[in-house]
């Protein structure tokens, strides 16, 4: 930068460098990296959920061993850390589904408090089915 | 109610400094002022070098758009009284290199909107015999939000995504292509996607949102964005499939 000298036909720009802190300067902007941080905990509750399934493969006693170590303190702990985030996760994503979705019922735009409303519905009736098939395959 | 106020204005003079710095003025406290207002005092009557850019004074020409109180702002549609105590900190729009005092290089903006071919696109011009095209008040209503763009580049102050990737296309060249795209007239879309496919074009947007809380005219180039992903998404698939488009 030094090596451009200025004259009044030639800028010499000041060019400010982003501070690694920036996510911290707002609280919108700590929402959004917190949010984008969110999709650790979605991609561990994945891994968790393979982990099962493969130790469902593999028998009986490999499955009562992976629930064991699923119930120590450390993995409950982690799970209520992930299902913390993952409900923040889901949450703002559907309040931000309005901006996204533009519906137009006969020329007019659906408000978006029903588009994000329609989510939500949809949130509960498949969270009360799963829950509905756990249930039922205990009692 | 106080008779004067502060105001600490960010300096750059390339011609004797390397960096920016601050100098404080103060100027009358006026109910009906606002920032652009104090700007104009000091420039008429305390210190005539401080250089910033201004035109309407009514947020139409989207020229005076500052960082007031760390937020980018229009500073003709900035109330002195609406802020709170103390010094008020006016500086320039963040992520643009710095020409003079609060004067911005905007010129990377101007390359990019070009890019997107922010006009009406036709394949071929309708004969002037068959008159003007016709719309309907429907038909406006799915792009008149789009076009009230003033191309004030707060959108580009407000995005953090923008600030560490320069080369991120931006919300307000988004918001534009979005304008004619849904404009019934326009037959340029699948030119603008391809442009907007690219690295540096919708996909680089992660969704901050603030954009559209700093948009000055309710444009909502978030909005826009996200509604273009979700376009260009549908494209593809539409691809994936035997009977798609090549």
């Amino acid at each position: 930068m030094s090596t451009v000298r200025y004259t009044p036909y030639h800028p010499r720009w000041y060019r400010r460098r982003v501070s690694v802190w920036w996510w911290l300067q707002s609280r919108s902007y700590t929402g959004f990296v917190l949010r984008e941080l969110t999709s650790v905990a979605v991609a561990f509750f994945a891994l968790v959920l393979l982990w099962q399934i493969r130790a469902l493969g593999r028998g009986p006693e490999a499955y009562a061993r992976v629930l064991a170590r699923l119930r120590s303190p450390l993995f409950v702990a982690l799970d209520v850390l992930a299902l913390a985030f993952v409900l923040f996760h889901s949450i703002t994503w559907f309040n931000l589904a309005p901006k996204a979705m533009v519906v137009r019922l006969q020329g007019k735009r659906v408000p978006d408090l029903l588009v994000a409303g329609a989510n939500y519905a949809a949130w509960i009736v498949l969270s009360a089915a799963v829950a509905a098939i756990l249930l039922r395959g205990r009692g | 109610m106080p008779s004067t106020v502060t105001l600490a204005v960010a300096r750059y003079r390339p011609e004797n400094e390397s960096e920016p710095s601050v100098q404080t003025y103060e100027v009358p406290f006026r109910k009906d002022w606002v920032v652009l207002d104090a700007l104009n005092y000091i420039k008429d009557r305390l210190d005539g070098s401080l250089s910033f850019r201004w035109s309407c004074r009514m947020g139409v020409c989207g020229s005076c758009g500052m960082t007031v109180n760390g937020q980018p702002r229009l500073t003709c549609a900035s109330f002195l009284s609406s802020e709170p105590p103390g010094p008020i900190r006016v500086e320039p729009l963040r992520y643009f290199p710095v020409v003079r005092d609060l004067v911005v290089d905007i010129t990377d903006f101007m390359r990019k909107l070009k890019k997107v071919k922010p006009w009406i696109v036709r394949r071929e011009d309708q004969p002037l015999a068959e008159g003007e095209y016709l719309q309907t008040p429907d038909q406006l209503d799915a792009y008149k939000q789009f076009s009230m763009c003033i191309n004030c580049l707060l959108c580009y102050s407000a995005c953090p995504i923008y600030g560490l990737e320069p080369s991120f296309i931006g919300p307000a060249a988004i918001a534009l292509a979005q304008r004619y795209n849904q404009d019934s007239r326009d037959e340029g879309s699948a030119e603008r996607l391809q442009i907007l496919s690219e690295h540096d074009g919708m996909w680089q947007c992660t969704f901050v949102g603030e954009c559209t809380k700093a948009c000055p005219k309710h444009v909502d180039p978030a909005g826009a964005i996200q509604q273009y992903k979700l376009t260009s998404a549908a494209h593809w698939f539409k691809t994936l499939l035997p009977w798609g488009m090549k």
